[in-house]
Order: structure tokens, then sequence, then C-alpha cells
């Protein structure tokens, strides 16, 4: 919180995250402690995000209306504390990449002209979706993922006070699964909560049941299905290479309909194949690299929407002319 | 809660096992209602929406590009008042979401504040067939449950007990091809089922289940494909692909099912082949706009592949 006190006499606020499209820092927690009377709250911060119409026309009108007001007196605080309050409002948006270019110019003049009174607060995931014009005006703040031990320290303290059951293997699952994304974690926590105590008597939590519904693939299923392109596992032999029989094309179809059956995410698939493929300890370097060149059409191909069963197939049968052919 | 899975595989049933579980038989009593939304360019759209006291059911994705206007406006409406029913179990309600995959990614992130912020008045179940096109935002927020397509075990006792209730005497080896042919797919073993039933009372001796007429015209493209590759052939092919999209059959379906016959008929070195350059135009018929082009340039590649193949088989 230190360097956002520091931060108040700046005109306009623009927080971030790294463009590597992290989330669920807490972004909006952080803005919201700020303004901590509750009184003041309601007639000095408007809030809108991308669940308001947000055209041009609203930025027109409703924000430049509530830009011009100059702020009422502050009121007497209900229940008797005293909270610090700035002499201006705030405007939070919300999820601001999310609004349109046109928006976002109209936004231009209206902050700088009523900047004595009114504050602008911009949160987005990616900085290099708010026009440059917009982004120079404000002061940048960057939050990165948190790091493992503080969200670790933090799920231990819910867990504490929730008075669940778990114990360290299971919070550094959970870390691992949601890849530093909290408010994942804490929400498969909740589930995996709700699952536990929903026997009788409660079952513990393991690290099994949070990767069920962290919706990761299991990983014998992505180990039998790398063998059925050609890769190595651990279940095989080290030397077995020339044991390996090169499976012919019906056995990659018939075996990426069974994946499709079982409902699992292609993406899911992919990344959890890639990483076992990157990881590889005997693949060589080429082989690697086109392993890698294919998934990453494949991830564009499946962002555009394409078919779920004919790219995985695609990735299984590329992949797999890739190790037979060198 | 977010259920995805393949066709088929039983998410709705579980959806509403989970809402008569959450607030008794009540939610059974459903009307059918027709509302009116506004574009912001003043059109008008119409959006039929499944309802009891309980739970709303919608399908955005109706309202194609203007589906974030329909989010925007129903959730905040039902979020915004309150259960009025005090002999409701629970104080909210709930919203299910069909096709959650195909919604936008805007109407996905006008999803994002609303799912929190109106927590203690509404829950939002979707339903999905997979979750690749689900922004990452909406996932973290939702429990994930997979719905795994059933195993051939699971129908048979599923087919069995259609039978028991019909009730009728089901041959083992009639099961077995219905389950085979349905592919996982139990909405469509227990419609087979039904047919056959129909056709053959007693279901005995050879079964011939009737394929959608879609299919057997897509296996007959497939055949005219791989039989002759010359100009004239690609005209017809191309008269054929006219009629199944006037039909109605989306695109991506036509290709995946003549793709897969064609596969069948070819040499193995040709497979690999095919199946790339599928799913390439695959990805580019979602981009672009008119699909019978990269339908009919997936033919003529198919087409100049396999004559490079017979010509010069060295070479392939």
């Amino acid at each position: 919180m230190g360097h956002l006190e520091q931060a108040k006499p700046q005109p306009f606020w623009l927080c971030r995250v790294n463009y590597s499209g992290e989330l669920s820092e807490p972004r909006a927690t952080s803005l919201l402690s700020i303004f901590v009377s509750p009184d003041n709250f309601r007639n000095r911060v408007l809030e809108l995000n991308a669940s308001d119409e947000r055209g041009i026309s609203i930025v027109r009108e409703k924000i430049k209306n509530f830009a011009r007001q100059t702020p009422r007196a502050q009121a007497a605080s209900s229940d008797g504390k005293t909270y610090p309050c700035p002499p201006y409002k705030i405007i939070i948006l919300d999820e601001a990449d999310s609004m349109t270019q046109d928006a976002q110019g109209a936004l231009r003049r209206i902050m700088e002209t009523y900047a004595r009174i009114t504050r602008f607060c911009l949160v987005c995931n990616y900085v290099t979706r708010i026009i440059e014009p917009l982004a120079s005006r404000c002061s940048k703040f960057r939050f990165t993922p948190l790091d493992p031990t503080s969200s670790s320290s933090r799920l231990a303290y819910i867990a504490q006070s929730e008075h669940i059951d778990v114990n360290s293997t299971v919070i550094d699952t959970l870390i691992s699964t949601s890849s530093g994304d909290l408010r994942r974690a804490i929400t498969y926590l909740q589930s995996a909560s709700r699952l536990s105590s929903s026997t009788n008597p409660p079952t513990p939590i393991t690290p099994v049941d949070i990767q069920e519904i962290a919706g990761v693939v299991p990983e014998a299923v992505v180990n039998d299905f790398a063998s059925t392109l050609g890769i190595e596992t651990d279940s095989m032999d080290v030397d077995g290479k020339g044991g390996m029989v090169a499976s012919s094309f019906g056995a990659i179809q018939s075996k990426v309909k069974e994946l499709m059956r079982e409902g699992f995410s292609a993406t899911q698939i992919l990344s959890q194949l890639h990483d076992l493929v990157i990881l590889h300890p005997t693949m060589n370097g080429r082989q690697k690299s086109t392993c890698a060149l294919v998934f990453a059409e494949a991830d564009k191909a499946l962002c555009d929407g394409a078919d779920e069963e004919l790219w995985i197939l695609e990735v299984a049968l590329r992949v797999h002319k890739a190790l037979t052919s060198s | 809660m977010l259920f995805y899975g393949p066709s088929g595989a039983g998410k709705k049933t579980r959806i509403t096992c989970t809402l008569r579980e959450l607030f008794g038989p009540g939610v059974e009593k459903l009307k059918i209602d027709q509302r009116i939304f506004l574009s912001p360019s003043k059109r008008k759209l119409e959006i039929n929406i499944v309802q009891s006291n309980f739970h709303i059911e919608i399908t955005p994705s109706e309202a194609g590009n203007y589906d974030r206007v329909v989010i925007q406006e129903l959730l905040k409406e039902i979020a915004q008042t309150q259960q009025v029913d005090l002999n409701a179990k629970q104080r909210f309600k709930v919203v299910i979401i069909n096709e959650a995959d195909s919604l936008s990614r805007d109407a996905q992130a006008a999803l994002r504040r609303t799912m929190e912020k109106y927590m203690s008045n509404m829950r939002i179940i979707l339903c999905a067939n997979s979750t690749s096109r689900l922004i990452a935002p909406i996932k973290s927020r939702c429990l994930l449950m997979r719905v795994a397509a059933p195993n051939p075990d699971e129908m048979a006792t599923v087919l069995n007990y259609v039978a028991k209730r019909a009730p009728f005497t089901l041959p083992s080896e009639a099961a077995k091809k219905i389950i085979d042919d349905s592919g996982g797919n139990l909405r469509k073993a227990i419609l087979v089922l039904e047919a056959l039933k129909m056709q053959t009372p007693d279901l005995s001796g050879p079964l011939a289940i009737a394929k959608p007429d879609w299919e057997t015209y897509c296996h007959k493209v497939a055949d005219l494909i791989v039989s002759e590759q010359s100009p004239a052939r690609v005209m017809e092919v191309r008269a054929k692909f006219y009629e199944l999209l006037s039909h109605c059959i989306p695109p991506t379906i036509i290709l995946k099912t003549v793709a897969e016959r064609v596969v069948e008929r070819v040499d193995e070195s040709l497979k690999a082949d095919i199946m790339h350059w599928a799913a390439f135009y695959e990805v580019r018929m979602r981009i672009g706009s008119k699909k019978i082009y990269h339908l009919e340039a997936w033919v003529v590649k198919v087409m100049s592949l396999y004559k490079v193949f017979i010509v010069l088989p060295s070479s392939a």
C-alpha cells in the first residue's frame, strides 16, 4: 500500500499489469482501500466496468457530468471514526482495455479539464490496449504476480480462519496449478473444502483433488497420448528407441477421438504436452523447436475458434512426423 | 459453475439435477418468454428465455454480435432484484447460460464483474463444449466441472434400462452396434434406439442404422473426390457443397466428415497431409466470411495431392 499512498499527489493514476496477461492481482482491492470512509464512498466514487455500457455517448454524458460536479463537503462519518478523505472525486474505469478507441479518445480532454476536482483511475490487464495519449496522462503502476511465499501465507491464513485443514503440499499444489493467480487459488480452495466437508466424516483435501478441480488433465493421460505420438515417457525403457513402434495414422486418430470424448480442454492438453516436450531429456533441439512451432500455430488457431478435434489431430500428426523423420 | 464436455455427455442433465437439489421440484414449472432487447444501433433483438420462479435460462449466442447487450441488460435486471418468494429455499436466483463458448469476448468481459458483485442475489451456471474459447478471468471465477462422455459399459447400462422401462428386450449385439455408432453421444444413442425400434420391432437380425442424410451425402462427396480429379469434378463437388450449406449444415462439420471419409480411402502416407490441410483451411474458414471458398480450396488441394501421389508415387 505504501507506494499508493505516495502516489496521491499525482494527477491521474493508471494501474496496469505486465502485458504477459497475468490476472487477478489485487488491483481493484488496493484501489478501493484508499477511499475508506463508507459514507463518502457513494458520492465521491463512480465505478464503471465492462458490464456497463461504456460507449462514447456514456463518456460524453455520464462521466463528464460526474466529473464536473464539485465534490460535496466531507460528511462526518456515522460510526464516529475519522477517515482520510482527499479533496477530490474518483472515477474508476475497471477493465479499461475493453473500452473502444473512440471512447478512450473522448476521455482525453475530460481528464485534463477537471483534474482539480476529479481524478481518474484506469485498471486494465494490457497497457498496450490503452491509447497512447491516455497512457501518457497517467502515472503507471505495474502489478506483478504475487510471489509464491506471500500467496502461500495468504492461503494459509484463509484456511486457518475458515477452519479448513490443509497441509503445505496442498498449498503448493494450489499455487502451482493456479500459476500465481490468487483468486483462482482461493476459488479452488473453496471448492475443495466444500467437497471434502460434504462427506461424512470429512475427508482431508489431497493434491489430486485440487488438480481435478483445476481441470488439469491427469498426467497418465498426457503420457499415454505422448507415447502414442512416439515421445518417450518415463514408463518406457530409456534405450527402447529401436523398439518404439511408429504408430500409424489410425492409432493416432482413434487416440485423439478418445481424448475428445473424455471432454478435456484442447488448450489444456496442448499446454501440458508442450511442457512435456520442452522439458524432455532425450529429444534433440531440432525436434523440440519443430514441435514448439506446431504448438504455437495450434494455439493461434484455437484462439480463432477452430475445431478442437481437427487441431489436436493436426498437432499429433505433425509432432509424430517430426519425431520419426529425423 | 462451469460445466464443459462433449455433446450428449449429460451436461444439461447434471445442471437440472443441481437445480432440483437447490430449489426442490419448483424449478420444473417452466415458462417460455420472448424478450426484446434494443441494440445500441436501435435494432430489435428477440431472445427466447426459459424461466421458472428460481432460475432463468438463456442462449445469448442467438443474438449473434449483440450478445453483449443481452448479457448486460438481463443479468443486471436479475441481479438487482431480490428473491421475493419467502418460501424459497435459497436467497439467490440462478442464471444458466448455454453455449457459453460461443459468447463474444465483449460479452464475456461483461460477465466478469457482474459475477462477483451480485453474488448474493444471483449465481451463474455456464454450459460449454470446451473451455478453450472462454477467457481466463471467467475460468478462474468458476468451479470447473468436466463432464466426460460415458464409456461403452455405462451406455449399455442406460440402453438396457430404457429397454426395461419401455418394456422390450434389447439384444446385446444391437446395443453394441448402437453404442459404436453413436461415438459417446448418449442422446444420439437413445434416439437411434428409438428409430430402430420403430423400423424393426424385434431388434434382431442384421440392423442397418440409418445415417443422417447429410452424412451419406458427405460420404458421396468424399467418394467423388477420390475417384476422379479434374476441374469438371471440382464443379460437381462445388454444387454438392452448396446443397449442403443451403441445408444449414455447419461447414466445419462438412469439412470434418468429408475429410475423415477421404482419409479412410487413401494411402497411409497421404493421410497426415490431408488432415493437415483440413485443419489449415478450417481456421481460414473461421476467420474468413465466405465458407465455400475454403471448402473448395481444400478439395482442390486434396485432389492435387492425390494426383501427384498417383502419377509420381516416389515423390509423395
